[in-house]
């Protein structure tokens, strides 16, 4: 397989002793499996996420974006831009659609972005994670490389909303996505193509300021994941993972419930399908242990 | 900035339509808006919102400037965007929302306590400070919003998450002193001043 190279933008989340570092363990050791090069936006900054518009107007959140879009064109030119955070990839694409719909806003970006010294042609491809392993890769090369099929798992495939709207992967329903159910499939567990709350939200960044609301939300994606037989569920998103991982103890509190889900990303599945043990795989990072992938990476 | 707010409220008079058409994010498509009700049926938070998105549009083609300005309905706004995908008109619903939070509390018309006002006000201060999310202090702030012994509750209430966090290597006491962060962040805050007088100063043009 010839190596593919991609400029990555792994986001504050995933970095080293943040809420997700386990994410980009696991999205290191993905991509040495797969014969794929990550090379890292030097100084690349926050995006803001969905979250900034308190405080940050559009164009000084757009402009974030325009730095590391102009960060990857001097130093990782050519190469596509791929976000393993949903939240991450839609800032930054969403900027990058905006630059090209509007002329004048672009050009404003520009001005901002000559005071760090930088300018941005705005060409770049805006990629998820999700999209090179399935447009780049495909099902079948992902099936091909497994040496430990993920039997006997049953997984609740949950999408979220950011990776799966508004812009998704393409050819896959906006209400209805199959894509990490046919991923699942691939590893040789067993999806749950009718989990009904595939991409329900949970709530997102206000699962910080609106605790109760958001852990109602929560409680219904897990509860779902149970009445349909679920022995984890697996997600892209960090903040999918985090909010419906770490919250359970305090759901449990609150709604009288017994939930100990875990809840995985889809890079994990593939490392332990892929022979790679549990700590390569960053399946310590569990706060809820994922017993059943943890049994197969160390058979 | 309710210097501003009386400049505009002289300005626009009873157009408070054209008010958003020109100054609030995406406003010029608020009157494409055919009040078939699909988003405010969309909304995860649905229940609390006062007034879901379609009245919202609504209230602004109604004139009725303090009560949308005023309102915390969009600060209820998940950004889940299942109301753009299925809008029948394609309004950007989602970014007009996060476009009337900007403008309301630019105007200084936003409600004072309303908690997701806050925690957007500490993010974006959180990351202006070197260009990265410190998670941790993002949520020491949080918890200490409301002054220090609220703050002490808060922290205790999460003391057992934080401690499974923190064995899991997923949270960081080193964050507290210093942590995470870009090399230029002069620059970053260079950049971002320069794009808030664009904005600022196009504002005050309408004004
Ligand atoms: S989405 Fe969140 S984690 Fe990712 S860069 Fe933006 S703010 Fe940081
Ligand atoms: S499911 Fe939650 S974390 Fe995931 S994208 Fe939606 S709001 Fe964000
Ligand atoms: S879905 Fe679109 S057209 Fe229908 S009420 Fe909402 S904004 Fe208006
Ligand atoms: S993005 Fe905001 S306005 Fe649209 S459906 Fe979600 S919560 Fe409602």
């Amino acid at each position: 397989m010839a190596k593919r190279e991609y400029s990555y933008y792994p986001g504050c989340s995933s970095q080293d002793g943040a809420s997700s570092s386990n994410l980009k363990r696991s999205i290191d050791t993905m991509c040495e499996v797969l014969d794929v090069k990550l090379n890292e936006i030097p100084d690349w900054n926050c995006c803001s996420a969905s979250i900034g518009y308190g405080s940050g107007g559009v164009l000084p959140r757009m402009a974030l974006s325009a730095r590391n879009i102009a960060l990857s064109e001097q130093h990782n030119a050519g190469q596509d831009i791929v976000a393993t955070c949903a939240a991450c990839w839609l800032a930054t694409k969403e900027a990058a659609e905006r630059f090209k719909e509007d002329e004048n806003f672009f050009q404003e970006a520009n001005t901002a972005l000559a005071e760090a010294n930088l300018k941005m042609t705005n060409q770049t491809p805006i990629r998820h994670m999700c999209e090179v392993l399935i447009e780049d890769i495909g099902y079948e090369a992902l099936s091909e490389g497994v040496k430990k099929p993920l039997e006997g798992i049953k997984i609740a495939g949950y999408v979220g909303c950011q990776t799966n709207r508004p812009f998704g992967i393409a050819g896959e329903s906006f209400e209805n996505p199959m894509y990490l159910d046919k991923m699942v499939d691939s590893l040789g567990a067993e999806a749950i193509p009718t989990y009904e709350k595939k991409v329900q939200c949970c709530g997102g960044a206000l699962a910080f300021s609106e605790p109760e609301r958001s852990q109602e939300m929560i409680k219904g994606i897990i509860e779902a994941a149970y009445d349909n037989g679920a022995d984890m569920i697996a997600t892209p998103c960090p903040l999918c993972q985090a909010n419906v991982e770490i919250y359970q103890d305090q759901i449990n509190e609150r709604f009288g419930t017994k939930f100990e889900m875990p809840v995985v990303y889809y890079s994990q599945l593939i490392d332990v399908a892929y022979g790679r043990s549990a700590e390569d795989a960053a399946l310590d990072g569990q706060i809820i242990k994922a017993k059943k992938l943890d049994d197969i990476a160390a058979k | 900035m309710s210097d501003m707010n009386t400049a505009m409220v002289e300005k626009y008079r009873n157009d408070f339509l054209k008010e958003v058409e020109a100054n609030v994010e995406e406003g010029q498509w608020v009157k494409m808006c055919m009040q078939c009700g699909v988003c405010s049926g969309s909304c995860p938070l649905g229940n609390a919102w006062a007034h879901p998105p379609q009245e919202i549009f609504m209230m602004i083609r109604a004139g009725k400037r303090d009560e949308v300005l005023k309102s915390d309905s969009m600060w209820m706004c998940t950004s889940c965007y299942n109301c753009i995908v299925r809008c029948p008109r394609e309004l950007p619903i989602t970014h007009i929302m996060h476009g009337l939070a900007t403008y309301s509390k630019r105007l200084g018309l936003a409600p004072k306590t309303q908690p997701t006002s806050q925690f957007s006000e500490i993010f974006w201060n959180n990351m202006m400070k070197r260009g990265r999310v410190n998670e941790l202090k993002l949520g020491l702030s949080l918890y200490f919003k409301d002054g220090f012994g609220q703050g002490i509750k808060n922290a205790l209430a999460n003391q057992k998450l934080g401690m499974s966090m923190m064995k899991a290597k997923r949270m960081s006491p080193a964050e507290f002193f210093g942590g995470h962060g870009i090399k230029d962040a002069s620059g970053l805050q260079k950049m971002i001043k320069k794009a808030e007088e664009i904005e600022l100063a196009k504002l005050k043009a309408n004004t």
